[in-house]
């Protein structure tokens, strides 16, 4: 390719927080009509890099040239201006507003006249047509589909002349068939001469649209190639610096019911679905998975088996009895494992040391506390075990939470969850965000869980993970739950179909 | 300008710079006192000894820093539930109308002072249960109902003083008969005008700070303040936690104006507290929510109200310059807070 074609270039971006290098040295260059995959765990420094580029943060050394340009530094506006458009993980639209209001917010001037709405409407209608991304332009972005906002997402790039589209993480919301539709736009998009920067975990995403990939690792490059010259395995080596191999799941021996929901309902929380009379059992030996779109259920199902919510109507059994009184501290005392989706907001306490996080949810056990007083040093102790058996990266026990990396934080929820011995584990997006290591680390301590007796909950929007890991699937379509599926008797597109809401017995 | 978080702030950041605050609220003040067409470096200094200058003077910033030790002590429990108890004025007078009420006759010695403590702090964690119930029930925001009842207190306080009590042998004056010998809090030494409320506050104080840092209450309240989503999650009663809170908070207050009364006073008054309540905000601010940090801190504005009023007496500066001391103070130190954690990038 020429280097008049170059229409990103990244020069020896070098970025520090403190002590931590985030960016050292990055150089990248992006092509007219070129599909480049950036590659890297979590804290490789993929999310500072996009952040420089896209002008929120300030880099220390090093600078950002578009079409041959030079982009002045932490300015969004410039960013946008110079034709980069930037369709983040989680969604910048207004609720509220249509299609169409979502789309021209900001590009109004002032006092826009009434022929503007109209012209603007006639360009959003043929970028629509052009790019394969059929979304009613009249319809409120709150009843839109999650597929559907990432449509207006790109529309909206598109229609401020974007050149450059860079998606965070863009397929981590979809169920596969929206993923296809998804690749098909992109290649749409490359035909017409626009760049793609794709941000991705997903290893077989990578090889199936992107034409180059840099991989990122402690915030260095370690590697450029071209996917026609590579495979998933080697690009997964370079991500983690060697070879990493995924935890394979054989059956196990199935026993009893541990817990059992039987046509339970709960209310919906605003757009959030909630339960429609969903059946569930969770024996011992078995993981259970739970696949669906993000949104569709599967949070009022965790919420229910965390004892965040009750049952509006049916019933919840716990080895045969109903429990009294059903609460957070309920679930515990029961010896449920509760991983749950959101390890920052809900898992950890940012400001607590790990001794803190480690006993957040079992200080009142007689082994931390007596008579009100809680035994730091017993916690300490417990918080040293899990560090050493769980592997986590830590500065110490007396270090807060917040300073730990992803993976490292799911590791002490992980340890303090099941050094108890549970026997019901619900395991809510257990490895979202993580890297490779931590992920494999994860999946073979639930499977080492079920193993030794414990009927395990998994709830996923990856497809992938699900499958892999599963004994037993189930599908969430708008908080109804399908029958379980056996591992192996359903292929992923037949999964999506039930993903998209068919297959029910109530659906249209 | 931007700003950018730093993840683990060094320790010379997180002491340099609220000793940097200070620095800059003495610049401030003495530009302040210029202005006023004083000596900058005099007044500074008559303050310093008007506040400490003599036995007389350290005294009486102790006795001033004992009440708000006490409702510093209830606004950083409080606040650090995230509970926005902005009424410890009203609980303060809770438990000066409690000392009034037991410690004029009711009861006979030697139980007087324990049972009048006891149920003004009662009395107190009582007026803030009514916002806090309404708070957890209903979600009201707390910030107005606990404001609101300041006045409602005080507008109370002046109904008792003009009313049921009001002290037949006080010339027509809105005050409360004087409290009888038995309730009064005994003077930690015979000759020294400091009274065993300072003491009290002290022990309060540490007590606090242990609820805090080693009992399953107090990480309760701590983790509640940090994050409810997770500690809801963790299996804490997050309403009950910031029940107990609240009452624990209220009866601090109580103590103060409890202490005022007992200990300083010896009658009640509308005028018995020139906002300690409100100051308490500051003191708590100031001590970053720490209890033993309070102790620093109310000492600190204490000091600043002791030592202006004779700085005022000497120099001619209005007072109010002590108040605009406090809050540049104030101002400077969540300055120093916010730099502790964030770092200011120009470009």
């Amino acid at each position: 390719m020429q280097a008049q074609d170059v229409v990103l270039r990244l020069d020896r971006i070098t970025k520090r927080f403190g002590a931590l290098t985030a960016n050292d040295g990055i150089s990248l260059a992006l092509h007219r009509g070129e599909v480049v995959a950036l590659l890297g765990e979590n804290g490789a420094g993929k999310t500072t890099l996009m952040n420089i580029l896209f002008g929120h943060y300030v880099a220390d050394e090093g600078g950002v040239e578009v079409m041959g340009a030079a982009l002045p530094p932490g300015n969004p506006r410039a960013a946008l201006a110079a034709g980069v458009g930037m369709v983040h993980q989680h969604f910048t639209l207004a609720d509220n507003l249509t299609v169409l209001e979502n789309i021209r917010l900001g590009t109004e001037g002032l006092w826009s006249r009434g022929t503007a709405r109209a012209t603007g409407r006639a360009k959003v209608d043929r970028l629509a047509r052009d790019f394969g991304l059929a979304v009613d332009a009249d319809a409120r972005v709150g009843s839109l589909t999650v597929g559907e906002r990432q449509r207006v997402e790109i529309l909206k790039a598109l229609y401020r002349e974007a050149r450059i589209l860079i998606l965070d993480e863009p397929t981590a919301v979809l169920t596969p068939q929206e993923a296809e539709a998804l690749f098909a736009t992109l290649r749409l998009a490359i035909a017409r001469g626009l760049s793609v920067l794709f941000i991705s975990h997903k290893l077989h995403e990578v090889m199936a649209i992107a034409d180059r990939c840099v991989v990122l690792r402690h915030g260095r490059v370690v590697g450029e190639v071209a996917t026609r010259d590579t495979s998933g395995a080697e690009l997964a080596a370079l991500m983690v610096g060697g070879d990493i191999a995924l935890p394979e799941a054989r059956p196990a021996t199935v026993g009893p019911v541990l817990l059992r929901l039987a046509g339970v309902s709960t209310p919906d929380q605003g757009a959030a679905p909630g339960l429609k009379a969903v059946s569930l059992d969770l024996r011992a030996g078995q993981i259970t998975g739970l696949a669906g779109v993000s949104g569709n259920g599967q949070a009022a199902l965790a919420d229910l088996i965390c004892g965040l919510a009750v049952p509006q109507s049916g019933g919840l059994e716990l080895a045969g009895a109903a429990p009294v009184r059903w609460t957070p501290r309920a679930a515990i005392a029961a010896g449920i494992a509760r991983i749950p989706e959101d390890r920052h907001k809900t898992g950890t306490i940012a400001d607590f040391t790990l001794t803190e996080n480690a006993v957040l949810e079992g200080y009142w056990r007689p082994g931390f506390s007596r008579r009100g007083l809680i035994d730091w040093r017993a916690a300490q102790r417990f918080a040293e075990g899990i560090i050493a058996r769980y592997d986590v990266r830590c500065p110490g026990p007396g270090a807060r939470i917040r300073l730990l990396s992803g993976g490292n934080m799911q590791k002490l929820i992980l340890g303090r969850v099941l050094e108890p011995g549970p026997q019901i584990i619900l395991a809510n997006q257990p490895v979202r965000g993580l890297d490779v290591g931590a992920i494999a680390y994860v999946q073979s301590q639930l499977i080492a869980a079920r193993d030794g007796g414990a009927a395990v909950l998994l709830i996923s929007e990856d497809l992938d993970e699900i499958m892999g890991l599963a004994d037993v699937v189930h599908v969430m379509s708008e908080g109804r739950l399908s029958p379980g599926f056996a591992r192996g008797t359903k292929t992923a597109a037949e999964l999506g179909l039930w993903m998209a809401g068919e297959g029910f017995a109530d659906a249209a | 300008m931007r700003l950018e978080a730093i993840p683990a702030p060094a320790l010379s950041r997180r002491i340099g710079l609220p000793v940097l605050a200070l620095v800059a609220t003495v610049v401030v003040a003495s530009v302040l006192a210029r202005v006023a067409g004083a000596d900058p470096f005099a007044t500074l200094g008559l303050i310093v000894t008007g506040a400490f200058g003599s036995k007389f003077a350290a005294l009486e910033t102790l006795n001033r820093a004992t009440p708000l030790i006490f409702t510093g002590l209830a606004v950083a429990v409080a606040f650090r539930a995230k509970l926005w108890n902005i009424g410890a004025e009203a609980q303060l007078y809770a438990g000066a109308i409690v000392a009034v009420l037991l410690g004029t006759g009711a009861l006979a010695a030697p139980w007087v002072l324990p049972v009048s403590m006891l149920v003004a702090m009662l009395a107190g964690a009582l007026v803030l249960l009514g916002p806090v119930m309404l708070k957890t029930r209903l979600g009201v925001d707390e910030v107005v109902t606990t404001l609101l009842l300041n006045f409602v207190m005080l507008l109370f306080v002046s109904y008792l003083l003009e009313g049921p009590l009001k002290d037949p042998m006080g010339m027509g004056w809105p005050k409360s008969p004087a409290l009888v010998k038995e309730a009064r809090l005994p003077r930690i030494a015979t000759g020294l005008r400091l009274h065993w409320g300072f003491a009290l506050a002290l022990i309060a104080a540490l007590g606090v700070w242990l609820i805090q840092a080693r009992t399953t209450l107090g990480f309760e309240m701590r983790a509640v303040g940090a994050n409810p989503a997770a500690a809801r999650f963790a299996g804490m009663p997050v309403n009950g936690v910031l029940v107990k809170t609240a009452l624990l908070s209220g009866g601090l207050a109580a103590l103060a104006g409890w202490s005022e009364v007992a200990g300083l006073k010896g009658h009640l008054s509308s005028d018995l507290s020139p906002g300690f309540g409100y100051t308490g905000i500051i003191v708590a601010m100031l001590a970053l929510l720490h209890p033993l940090g309070v102790v620093v801190s109310a000492l600190f504005v204490a000091a600043i109200f002791v030592g202006s009023d004779s700085m005022s007496r000497a120099a001619g500066v209005p007072t109010y310059i002590a108040d605009m001391l406090l809050a540049t103070a104030l101002l400077f130190m969540v300055l120093a807070l916010a730099l502790t954690r964030y770092r200011v990038v120009w470009k």
